[in-house]
């Protein structure tokens, strides 16, 4: 289990290139990435992204601890940046790998619903003229009751 | 203990983090006292169901006792991704 929080960019290309090749009798990866949007108004200047350090990385941790017992997983790679992101901007990408691509793209799902809204993350979408938080809709919050039943059964 | 605050509710209490000495038993008591300190506290925790707390380090609710904590953080919900 790879788990990084940081604010300097990454290279999704060499990241997922060295985590394939390092998962030895697995048969599946999947890889999510989660770029910065721009908002409907076109103007974004920047998402700033405020962290809790230290409970960031516990809690993902135990996301990715959750998401390895509930599938038959070989391994798990999270990587979240956080401070000033200009759109377009990756921000974080998932990686995992298994023996078969669905327990691979199930468990991905379920990191990218549980980091969402589970994850000490806030998003503040700052244009020209203003800046304010971005708000947990309700359906992040439904997204999470859908794996509550053995979804891995 | 150690009281941290993030994203709104930190810019509306005016700091990141704070020593706090306090006889509070449960992080709603913990609310309480802060609020009754000054308004910007009040302004911050105003709408309790807004707000998630962290009591150290785990996401927990507002009737968590407070016995041997170290820390506790306010933030509204999250939203990582």
């Amino acid at each position: 289990m790879d788990i990084r929080v940081q604010d300097a960019p990454f290279d999704l290309g060499a990241e997922s290139g060295s985590f394939a090749a390092r998962q030895s009798g697995m048969g599946a990866v999947v890889t999510f990435t989660g770029i910065v949007r721009n908002n409907a108004a076109g103007d974004l200047r920047e998402m700033m992204i405020e962290h809790y350090p230290g409970m960031t990385e516990k809690a993902i941790g135990d996301i990715a601890m959750e998401a390895s017992s509930r599938w038959n997983l070989g391994d798990v790679l999270i990587i979240h940046r956080y401070g000033a992101l200009a759109p377009q901007e990756m921000i974080m990408m998932v990686a995992t790998s298994a023996p078969h691509r669905s327990d691979a793209f199930e468990a991905a799902e379920f990191l990218m619903d549980f980091l969402k809204s589970r994850a000490p993350f806030w998003k503040k979408e700052v244009t020209r003229e203003s800046a304010r938080w971005v708000e947990a809709k309700d359906e992040d919050e439904d997204a999470l009751s859908r794996w509550s039943s053995g979804v891995a059964d | 203990m150690n009281v941290m605050y993030f994203a709104w509710v930190r810019e509306r209490v005016g700091r990141p983090s704070e020593e706090v000495e306090t006889a509070a038993t449960t992080v709603r008591e913990l609310v309480d006292e802060l609020s009754a300190r000054e308004p910007r506290y009040a302004a911050a925790f105003a709408d309790p169901a807004a707000l998630r707390v962290a009591v150290d380090q785990q996401l927990s609710d507002f009737d968590a006792p407070l016995e041997n904590v170290r820390e506790v953080a306010f933030f509204p919900p999250m939203t990582g991704g």
